[in-house]
């Protein structure tokens, strides 16, 4: 089953200086049980991704076309606001980056975490009870003394596992996490990752993970897609894409990463250029004015998905040139 | 605009500031001129909101009260500012012994009742424009001084004025160019918001007594003289009250419009 | 610790008040001592890199070596003179030759300057306002790659690495000897960080400039510093020659801190080193050597001894049982 299936979304904000399209059918869809990272550097359109799913574009945003089907009947984008709120906290959850995003600071733990339960119908016992083994899954020491603290008394790591906590206690179909982990430290990012690959398994839920950490994803997710300007440019299995990577963004983004770099270079690899103004898309594809294999047809016309093979695709007229197995 | 709260805000105070300033050209009468012969005249074409109890025309004197209430608004506002932001600034950025101080001095002036301050200030110098405007400054000193002085906190530790304090900047460059133009809108817009309670003040005063002295035209004054004859000579009461009650109204709006427009949090007027 | 070192710091120590009148009279602990007894040297014309997690104390050493905040004891030594205790009026003439760049790339940046004013603003307050500043401006733009019409921006106007770009520009506006990088490339999409060291390498190599660059990115550092150190809690655990350390770390510390970098390979099998995720509070340090709390590696020796600082191969150590030895 599905639980998430995006089809051909496309989001544009009227700006006091025009239509500004941020996003441009975007098409994937999120397994039961499994992980899918979004991958893509700031301006790619993550956030809009995000907001558009949950309902909560600002007020001059709006879907222009395309569909978001949850759990296989209710489409997102068309849903009214009461449904949509229904929905958000209880089958689809959400960890933000910044910890405090989610934690109230002049509430205890323990009254947020029971606030979260309102619905379920339990006694207060039941419902601190339950907190209690959340706090116990996300490894935080003595949870039963903790409900009674306040989240500036947690230090940041501890509270992204709070946030974790609470987002999951509800048992969700999906869980959206955003940069959860951009702004801890790398020991705390691999306790974190490893918290959120355990979990996963146990509640059986899905994650679509967004990151612009390519080790976090390799290491968290199954499938992944590639974001850049608005549009998925690639998609498939994390093995895949790592592999065999065929976008020319997909490549060029790799090959950045100092993690791959197993030794000091001269010079760092970079992308030449910057992001197209979204206002005035380029012609053709939306990448060509930074690749260096752009030609004619490129700037002409807007490449389709390329089928690469299995659930791989690529939106370049050249897809079919790997660089697997030359100096990766 | 967008605003049509704003518009009308706009408005009454283009309306008053003009009818102040251009108040001879207006009218014909002067603002003192006593005609017993006219006395408790009600409002005609003549005399458009009637005479007062010494039969000067209360339209002319709403208008001259005018410049003394925008006088009184403007100047001392400007004090408060200047000083609020001198003894906020001050207290943020200075040694923690001279903030402690200078809370102290805030808080003690804060909690004296305004009718308190103003007789004190009014037993030491005689009722008169100048101890008006040292009430008004004194009631809003503290209050401006604060708000910097919590801003400045905050700003002390923002990573550009770390940055210019490690490039070597002085204490007084780091005020003046990194600190004091990021906290200043604000209050700008706050004071444009407390124009009304000064114009408030001022007519409090006046009302009372302790305020600009007679003959000088002030809607207080205005509104004190007609009390006494409220029931025969109604008109009296409403030349003091309205220009008072359209003034505050409208620097209210305007000083509301000002804040939502320069909110940049404001979502969905990017 | 020789004489044509740039910059020596023997045995500084940082410490801050935390608690006030109330917690001194509860008995509770009112100092923490973000600093404690750091020493190392810098020799002129390399990149030495701070590495560690938050709370190590990596950004208040770098701060305390610009003098924006005070040192309860010990020595930085820079140019030769004792930086240690002197006044701010004492200390600008060294601020124009050790500059410092911050962590948020924006923000770093007065929000109401244009980018003309903020590059102008380091001749300003060394009294070289008589220069041609719009000259001065273009050429720092030039230097650092962004076109002349960036003179007109404002700080909200900029994306990460342009504002990075600027901060850059700023540092290095008057030919200075150190520049002091608190985290280069945070904040930077990982296309933009390899701009943001190429430039920073390129000015090394034609300014002849040092450097010394505090980060807990890893990665990073092994592209730009010649010698590096890692600390925890306040302490050098290892420090030495760049390269050697990443081939054979000798700290537990550092081997974990270099296997949770999570690698961009889903088929790498990962020898990860999980510590326990919590760093202890500097209100409450743990006794002996003061990693024990999370060391895969520890026995009772080191809940109760202080390891001394030795030599072990080419870094200089401080653990009872090192690694690759």
């Amino acid at each position: 089953m599905t639980v998430l299936d995006v089809r051909n979304l496309s989001v544009a904000f009227h700006t006091g200086s025009g239509r500004l399209e941020a996003l441009k059918q975007v098409s994937f869809s999120v397994p039961a049980n499994r992980s899918v990272g979004v991958v893509g550097e700031s301006g790619c359109g993550k956030s809009t991704l995000i907001n558009a799913i949950l309902g909560l574009l600002a007020d001059n945003g709006e879907i222009s076309s395309g569909e978001i089907i949850f759990e296989g009947d209710k489409d997102l984008a068309r849903l009214d606001p009461t449904a949509m709120r229904a929905l958000r906290g209880r089958r689809i959850a959400t960890v933000f980056q910044d910890p405090m995003g989610a934690l109230n600071p002049v509430l205890s733990v323990g009254r947020q975490m029971r606030d979260i339960q309102y619905r379920s119908g339990l006694s207060k016992r039941d419902k601190d009870a339950r907190s209690v083994a959340m706090l116990r899954k996300v490894r935080i020491p003595d949870p039963e003394s903790r409900l009674a603290q306040f989240p500036h008394e947690f230090s940041g790591g501890m509270k992204q596992r709070i946030a974790i906590a609470m987002a999951l206690m509800m048992e969700p179909a999906l869980l959206i996490a955003d940069e959860p982990t951009t702004a801890l430290d790398a020991t705390l990012e691999v306790a974190t990752i490893e918290l959120l690959k355990d979990l996963q398994r146990d509640i059986g839920c899905s994650v679509l993970f967004i990151s612009h950490h390519l080790g976090v994803i390799a290491e968290l997710c199954d499938e992944m897609i590639v974001m850049y300007a608005g549009e998925v440019v690639e998609s498939g299995t994390t093995r895949e894409i790592f592999h065999d990577p065929r976008h020319p963004y997909t490549q060029k983004l790799l090959a950045c990463d100092p993690a791959r770099l197993s030794h000091r270079v001269a010079r760092l690899p970079t992308i030449p250029g910057t992001l197209p103004d979204l206002r005035h898309r380029p012609s053709g594809c939306v990448f060509q004015p930074r690749c260096d294999r752009a030609d004619a047809q490129c700037r002409a016309d807007r490449p389709p998905n390329a089928v690469i093979g299995g659930s791989h695709i690529a939106r370049c007229w050249y897809a079919d040139i790997s660089l697997a197995g030359v100096g990766a | 605009m967008r605003e049509p709260l704003g518009a009308v805000g706009l408005t009454l105070v283009t309306v008053v500031v003009l009818s102040a300033v251009f108040a001879s050209v207006l009218t014909s009468y002067a603002p003192s001129k006593i005609s017993p012969a006219e006395r408790f005249a009600s409002p005609s074409l003549l005399h458009l909101l009637g005479t007062d109890h010494l039969g000067r025309d209360l339209f002319t004197r709403v208008l001259y009260g005018g410049r003394i209430a925008l006088l009184i608004a403007l100047g001392a506002t400007a004090g408060s500012l200047v000083a609020g932001v001198v003894l906020g600034l001050i207290a943020g950025y200075g040694p923690r012994w001279l903030d402690n101080v200078l809370l102290l001095v805030f808080d003690a002036v804060k909690s004296f009742p305004t009718v308190m301050l103003a007789l004190t200030l009014v037993t030491l110098f005689g009722p008169s424009l100048y101890a008006v405007v040292l009430v008004v400054m004194l009631v809003n000193v503290p209050g401006y001084a604060r708000i910097i002085r919590t801003q400045t906190l905050v700003l002390k530790s923002a990573e550009h004025v770390m940055a210019a304090r490690s490039m070597g900047a002085s204490a007084a460059r780091i005020l003046r160019v990194h600190i004091l133009p990021n906290i200043i809108g604000p209050i700008l817009i706050l004071i444009s918001m407390d124009i009304p309670v000064v114009v408030a003040i001022e007519a409090g005063m006046s009302f009372l007594g302790l305020g600009v002295r007679p003959p000088t035209p002030s809607w207080g004054a205005i509104l004190n003289d007609g009390f006494a004859n409220i029931r025969d000579s109604y008109w009296i009461v409403i030349a003091g009250g309205l220009p008072i009650v359209l003034t505050t109204l409208g620097f209210t709006f305007f000083g509301e419009t000002l804040r939502d427009l320069f909110d940049p949090r404001l979502k969905g007027r990017a | 610790m020789s004489s044509d070192d740039l910059l020596n710091v023997s045995d500084l120590r940082v410490s801050f008040r935390v608690g006030g009148l109330s917690a001194r009279l509860a008995g509770r602990a009112t100092e923490i001592e973000a600093v404690s007894g750091v020493g190392f040297s810098l020799q002129r014309g390399t990149t030495f890199a701070l590495v560690g997690e938050s709370g190590s104390g990596k950004t208040t050493l770098a701060r305390t070596l610009n003098g924006l905040q005070p040192a309860v004891a010990g020595s930085i030594r820079f140019e030769g003179q004792e930086l240690r205790g002197l006044s701010n009026a004492a200390m600008k003439p060294v601020r124009r030759r050790m500059p410092m760049m911050f962590q948020d790339p924006v923000g770093s940046l007065s929000p109401r300057l244009s980018v003309r004013a903020l590059l102008s603003e380091p001749f300003i307050i060394h009294g070289l306002s008589n220069r041609d500043l719009d000259a001065e401006v273009n050429r720092l733009l030039a230097l650092v790659g962004l076109p002349r019409e960036f003179a007109e921006r404002y700080p909200h106007q900029l994306s990460g690495g342009q504002a990075r770009r600027v901060g850059v520009a700023r540092a290095i506006a008057l030919d200075p000897v150190l520049v002091v990088a608190d985290e280069p490339t945070a904040g930077l999409d990982v296309s933009v960080q390899g701009e943001v060291l190429n430039l920073l390498n390129d000015l090394r190599d034609r300014m002849g400039l040092s450097m010394l660059i505090i980060t807990h990115n890893l990665h990073v550092v092994r592209q730009i510093a010649d010698r590096m150190a890692v600390m925890y809690l306040g302490r050098f655990v290892e420090q030495g020659d760049t390269e050697a350390i990443f081939r054979a770390p000798h700290h537990p510390y550092t081997a974990a801190l270099l296997s949770a970098n999570p690698e961009p390979d889903p088929d790498r099998v990962h020898q990860r080193i999980t510590l326990p995720a919590d760093v202890p509070s500097l209100l409450a340090r743990p006794s002996g050597c003061e990693f024990h709390t999370r060391c895969p590696r520890a026995q009772a020796r080191c809940a109760v001894d202080v390891p001394l600082p030795a030599m072990v191969g080419e870094s200089r150590l401080t653990c009872h049982f090192p690694l690759n030895t």
